[in-house]
């Protein structure tokens, strides 16, 4: 990888499992007690982070059809898949910033094997609703679709 | 405190939904736009329908069939009263707007030739432009649009340029469900009369505000939605003039539509129900009757003053929040403000408001040429309705701040 996003604090993370990550993300979030804190967290996530290169932010990578939109690249660095994503709605940007935490660095094996109920957990499930129209439905999908891809080419 | 004759408070209780919690607040209902809420009055009528006379209608002999035809029948004749409708038969029950601008676009088919023009205005309802453009690649026809301007008020001049002999139909909604802005009906349809076309006016946002004069106006067809007006969804009705129907062919085929059928040829029935194929929506027709009535007995009048009212407090309160600005601004307009403030999504608003209890739409509201035209992805929309109150707007415009706050 040569163009990895500036600050992208998450590469520390590699050494995790995906249940590992999602156990430690479910425990920050039982710290709060109430939505304005977790989504003020959120937020907060959504703020900090340059999660996509601009050169990326093409209409190709781009989910369609969604009220935010919602931009997903994949990159092999080795035998994991990294991903890099943005979106232009800050909310949906910082559930991003916690997928993100959560599937990438990781093999692409383990990304299709992994499930999303942590999200259902840290009380933010209703952003996950394919009725949503926030793309992160999709966007978990071409996360998965991504994974499957680089697989074969591993394989 | 608003001035007003309506008792909102005991109106209020009339309405069992406004009585729940959404995220353990109040709710507070502001996506009458999208679909109004159900009145007691009116949920009692569907739920009367399950319980006593439930059959089909215009065909059987028996008691509780010809007490739901009755029924239907008498929701029909309230539909014309209100709508004041020359002819019972020019009252086409419908499954709701989009269908019966399906119905007319379909049945225009083989009235088109190419080259042909069709005149729409630049802030409808998908729903009033795409059916359009697929008559317009069935017949060859071009699709020309009235353009708008900054407050969100048709252009008239450019309006007048654009119709020509060849122009054959004007499509254009009577109240803009985005913007809010009340368009000049009266005028369209004149000068579209002057040069032979015929127009249809899409009044699925008006009618829960405005009570409209059907033959006044002398419009060729009107629709609406009865789930817009405090009855069900999936009911509506279409208006068009008798020899309109007359001249356009049945839009589906089936039961209730027909006069006679060998399988040599088929004759059709007479209007309404040359227009009504198949087992229609009865309950729902019964209560939009019911729900008609439930408004009329609060008075349109005064329902367009009140909601006048809140809209413009409503209005003068959010401009008092820094960087909110607000899309469609016209001079005349009726309950719906679209805005959006700086540097935050809407979805992102919503989200917030959601989560304080109150309901309001964000993104493109089904008209997208909108949103290109002010350079946005979308907006976020308040729209009210006579149950709405001042208590609502304030916790409208706090919870706006709140989100503005967190997410700024
Ligand atoms: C102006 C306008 N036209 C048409 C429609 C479509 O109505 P329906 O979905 O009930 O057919 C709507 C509803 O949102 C509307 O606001």
């Amino acid at each position: 990888m040569t163009d990895k996003p500036p600050s992208c604090t998450f590469e520390q993370n590699g050494y995790m499992t995906i249940q590992e990550i999602q156990e430690e993300i479910v425990d920050e979030f039982s710290m709060f007690d109430d939505w304005m804190q977790r989504y003020e967290y959120m937020i907060e996530l959504g703020k900090s982070l340059p999660l996509i290169d601009g050169q990326y932010k093409t209409d190709d990578n781009l989910i369609k059809g969604c009220q935010s939109k919602v931009w997903v690249h994949a990159e092999l660095d080795g035998d994991k898949l990294v991903f890099t994503a943005d979106s232009d709605a800050i909310i949906t940007k910082g559930i991003i910033a916690i997928l993100i935490r959560a599937f990438s660095n990781q093999k692409p094996q383990d990304i299709i094997d992994a499930d999303t109920a942590f999200i259902d957990e840290i009380g933010l499930k209703e952003h996950l609703s394919p009725t949503r129209a926030n793309g992160l439905v999709s966007m978990i999908k071409q996360m998965k679709l991504y994974a499957v891809a680089y697989q074969t080419q591993i394989n | 405190m608003l001035q007003t004759a309506l008792d909102i408070q005991t109106i209020r209780k009339d309405f069992p939904i406004l009585n729940r919690e959404v995220n353990g607040q109040p709710l507070v209902y502001l996506d009458n736009a999208a679909t109004s809420q159900t009145p007691q009055q009116v949920i009692d009528v569907i739920v009367d329908y399950y319980h006593r006379y439930n059959a089909n209608i215009h065909r059987g002999v028996h008691t509780l069939s010809q007490e739901a035809t009755d029924a239907y029948e008498l929701a029909r004749q309230k539909i014309q009263k209100h709508f004041n409708i020359g002819k019972i038969h020019e009252v086409i029950l419908t499954s709701g707007t989009t269908h019966g601008i399906n119905l007319v676009a379909t049945g225009f088919t083989s009235f088109l030739k190419k080259g042909d023009e069709i005149v729409v205005s630049a802030m409808e309802h998908h729903s009033n432009i795409v059916p359009w453009q697929m008559l317009c690649e069935r017949t060859g026809a071009v699709l020309k649009v009235i353009p708008m301007n900054q407050e969100g008020e048709l252009i008239m001049e450019e309006y007048h340029v654009l119709l020509s002999n060849k122009t054959k139909l004007v499509f254009c909604n009577h109240v803009s469900n985005a913007l809010g802005t009340i368009n000049p009906i009266e005028e369209i349809i004149d000068a579209a009369h002057k040069v032979g076309a015929a127009v249809l006016i899409d009044g699925a946002q008006a009618a829960a505000h405005i009570k409209p004069d059907l033959q006044a106006l002398d419009v060729d067809f009107y629709t609406v939605s009865a789930h817009k007006m405090c009855g069900p969804t999936g009911v509506g009705m279409l208006y068009g003039k008798e020899e309109w129907l007359n001249k356009l062919p049945p839009y589906q085929g089936g039961g209730e539509m027909i006069a006679e059928v060998s399988f040599e040829k088929t004759t059709y029935a007479d209007l309404p129900h040359k227009f009504e194929a198949g087992t229609p929506n009865i309950c729902g027709g019964i209560a939009f009757g019911a729900a008609l009535d439930y408004m009329e007995n609060i008075g349109f009048g005064a329902i367009a003053q009140y909601e006048d009212e809140l809209m413009q407090y409503a209005t003068q309160q959010l401009l008092t929040i820094e960087g909110l600005r607000i899309y469609g601004t016209a001079k005349h307009k009726t309950s719906v403000i679209s805005f959006n403030i700086e540097g935050i999504h809407p979805y992102d608003i919503g989200t917030i408001l959601d989560k304080l209890g109150i309901a309001v739409r964000t993104g493109h509201h089904c008209a997208q040429p909108i949103m290109d035209f002010y350079k946005i992805p979308g907006t976020v929309r308040a729209s009210f309705s006579f149950y709405n109150t001042q208590e609502e707007v304030d916790k409208l415009v706090e919870g706006v701040k709140r989100a503005q706050r967190m997410l700024l």
